[in-house]
Parts: structure tokens; C-alpha cells; sequence
């Protein structure tokens, strides 16, 4: 498969900000020799170079899709970027101390295309959340207090709705993993509806699909026709009737065409 | 440039942000425009032929240039070398236009400066740093530029 790899020696040698660099010990595929190159991170790629003053990087890993974990091995501070599938290729790293390891394999975790894109898009969200949270209090449909604890309760959810992302891993597990891959279900909005009604208040249920229709709101659980009605004796009244009348015509079907 | 062939191969199976059949023309010397099937998976887009499961190559989008050239037609090309051009053909217009305006989205730069400015906006109008909630605040790859006072 050809890739456009002037553009990406461009891209790794340029001077745009990489997400890391430095000196890292990579095992070779075949023999177990480790060879000292020079990584540089920018991305989802990580380049490697034979000197830190190459001008064209020897080699490219994508990261999209990897598992970073730490691993066991004779060298000190080791690390693999490991594959899913069948023939899966590992490539294992060693840093050169405690903190470098750590943090190659922080920023490795979270440089995936992926990952990005699923901060981006919750990041989108909350800030729509918030622009509409607001532009719903200004319409006055909440009561004096509102438009202030709708902002606030219009954030809390947004931050209670934030997917679980990988957190640094504790140390005394020897073999972490930090999951490069995103899987995170977005739970359902409902907060919309949360601010558009009572706040605090339980929702009266559903109306019988009879009521419902000649109701203009759908689904609607303040409707003109219940406040007619003030006793619970009224309500179980009205309601008992329908599901009388229901009753029975369920009944003459049972029982089949009569003579 | 060695690289991690397997990897991209299975990147390329993966369901695509946009896929469409054009006609593609690349920066050769006597290339000619030829029907195929292009993909765009992260900030790849692969092209392939269209009978074929493999793809023949990949582009990798970052530091590059999307320019709308004539009707149908768009091209990309790189910032180190802006006049070797790969040229696309489309089937009308409209999709053209929307190529172009997911090509330009698709590159980790362009969503990494978005990322940067949905924090700035979050936090101008809280006063919180949404990043923090996801642990990242303090890299380097997503700090703000420094104020201007």
C-alpha cells in the first residue's frame, strides 16, 4: 500500500508542536536487540528516528486502535504499544527513567484519533447544552429563580453525563492497561425535559389515549381536562368507567360471535 | 519509511466517515483520471479500486490544502509541495462541496484547534476548565495561547 510518505517526513521534521519526544529504547521485530532511537509524538503517529538530527524519520507507528500496557520484561521501564487481531504486531519501548515511561505512556494512551474526536464532541455538546440552557431561561419559562439554577443544574448534568475516560493506573498492578479505543454510550439526553417542567415536582402519569387526542399537547401531563377534575374520588371515577367500558369489549370478543 | 502496514490495512476496513466512488487522478507524470473508491477513516483518506477489498494507498490529511478547482472537482495537496495535486472528480457538485468541507475538518490539527477553543468558550462562560473532568488540563498539546493583557 503506498502511503504519501514525503508529507509525512514533512510533518514529523517540521516545527509544528509535538505531544512528545525523546529517547526510547525499541526492540526490533525479529532479534531482541533494543535499539536507541528518538521518538517524536505528533498525533495519532509516532515517529522514530535514528538521531535525534535525522532529517527522515526511519519509521512510523499509527497509533489508531492500540492498547499501551506496561510490560514484564528484563528491561527497565518497559512499555508496549500492543495491536488487536490476528498476527498482531507489539512494539515493545523502554524509557530511560520512572517519569519519562510514565509519561510516554500517558501521552500515548490518549493519542489516538478517537479519543480526541470523543472529548471534541462532548466538549460540543456542553457548550450547545449551555448556549440553549440560556437562551430557554431568557425566554421566561422558568419561575423568578430560574434562569440561575437552570444554568448551574444545565452544567451539573453535562459534568454528571461526562463518559469515564482512562485514569492514570495504580502502580501495583504489573501489568496496566490503558484502553486506546472509545466505547463510551452517550447516555439519552433528558435533561431538556427536566428544565422545560416542574422542577422538583413528581410527573403526574400518562392520560388514557382517549383524553390524549382531544388534548392539543401531546404527551402533555398538565392537561386543561385533569384540573376540571380536584378529587382523587373524580379521577378513579372517570378513569374506572373507561376501563370498565374496555373491560367489556374485550370480553365480548373472547367470547366470540354471539347467536 | 517503515511503518505498521497490518494496522493501517485494518484502519482502512473500518467504517468510514465518508466513502464515495470518483474519479482520481495522482501527481504523476502521465497519470490519467482512473475510477476509484475513496474512504475516509480518522485523518486517512485511502482510495482504492473498486473491485478490491485492499486499498492500493493512503493519504495521511494533516498539513495539507483542500482546494475546490472546477465544477465536480477538488484537489489536495501538501504544504511542503503545493503543486503536486491529487485531483478528484465527483459526481456533481454538491457532493464535491461536501468533501471539501469534510476534508478540511478531518485532520488532527484542525481538531485539536477546536478542542482549544470549545475549552476557551466553556471556560470563559464558567469559569471551569471542562478538561479537567477528563484529566488532560495540563498537557501541553491543549493549552490556550498565552493571553493578551
Amino acid at each position: 500500500m503506498k502511503l504519501n510518505e514525503r508529507s509525512l517526513a514533512f510533518y514529523a521534521t517540521c516545527d509544528s508542536p509535538a505531544d512528545n519526544t525523546g529517547f526510547l529504547y525499541k526492540r526490533g521485530e525479529r532479534h531482541t536487540a533494543y535499539h536507541r532511537r528518538w521518538f517524536v509524538l505528533k498525533g495519532n503517529m509516532l515517529f522514530y528516528f535514528e538521531e535525534r538530527e535525522s532529517r527522515e524519520p526511519v519509521g512510523v507507528i499509527v497509533l489508531e486502535g492500540c492498547n499501551v500496557e506496561l510490560c514484564d520484561s528484563a528491561e527497565n521501564f518497559a512499555f508496549a504499544i500492543r495491536f488487536g487481531g490476528t498476527k498482531c504486531r507489539t512494539y515493545v519501548l523502554a524509557a530511560e527513567s520512572q517519569a519519562a515511561m510514565e509519561s510516554w505512556v500517558k501521552s500515548l494512551s490518549r493519542a489516538s484519533f478517537d479519543y480526541l474526536r470523543l472529548v471534541v464532541r462532548e466538549l460540543e455538546k456542553q457548550l450547545e447544552e449551555m448556549r440553549w440552557g440560556l437562551a430557554s431561561a431568557c425566554e421566561g419559562r422558568q419561575g423568578p429563580s430560574g434562569s440561575w439554577r437552570l444554568k448551574s443544574s444545565v452544567l451539573e448534568q453535562s459534568a454528571e453525563r461526562l463518559p469515564a475516560l482512562p485514569a492514570i493506573l495504580p502502580k501495583e498492578n504489573g501489568c496496566a492497561v490503558w484502553n486506546n479505543t472509545p466505547g463510551v454510550h452517550r447516555p439519552p439526553d433528558t435533561s431538556d425535559c427536566n428544565e422545560c417542567g416542574d422542577e422538583g415536582s413528581p410527573r403526574p402519569p400518562p392520560l388514557p389515549p382517549r383524553r390524549r387526542a382531544s388534548n392539543s399537547e401531546v404527551g402533555s401531563t398538565r392537561a386543561s381536562g385533569a384540573e376540571n377534575l380536584s378529587t382523587f374520588c373524580q379521577l378513579h371515577e372517570q378513569y374506572g368507567r373507561e376501563v370498565a367500558r374496555l373491560r367489556q369489549n374485550w370480553l365480548e370478543r373472547q367470547r366470540g360471535p354471539q347467536p | 519509511m517503515r511503518y505498521n502496514e497490518r494496522e493501517l490495512l485494518s484502519l482502512a476496513r473500518q467504517p468510514a466517515e465518508k466513502a464515495a466512488e470518483v474519479l482520481m487522478r495522482v501527481p504523476k507524470k502521465g497519470s490519467v483520471l482512473k475510477k476509484r473508491l475513496v474512504k475516509l477513516v480518522v485523518n486517512f483518506l485511502f482510495y482504492f479500486r473498486t473491485d478490491e477489498a485492499e486499498p492500493i494507498g493512503a493519504l495521511l490529511l494533516e498539513h495539507c490544502r483542500i482546494t475546490k478547482e472546477e465544477e465536480n472537482v477538488f484537489s489536495i495537496s501538501f504544504v511542503e509541495e503545493p503543486e503536486r495535486k491529487y485531483c478528484f472528480e465527483c459526481a456533481s457538485e454538491e457532493q464535491c462541496q461536501e468533501w471539501v468541507e469534510a476534508l478540511k475538518r478531518a485532520s488532527y490539527e484542525f481538531m485539536r484547534r477546536s478542542l482549544i477553543f470549545y475549552r476557551n468558550e466553556i471556560q470563559k462562560m464558567t469559569g471551569k476548565d471542562p478538561l479537567e473532568q477528563f484529566g488532560i488540563s495540563g498537557e501541553a498539546r491543549f493549552q490556550l495561547a498565552a493571553p493578551k493583557h
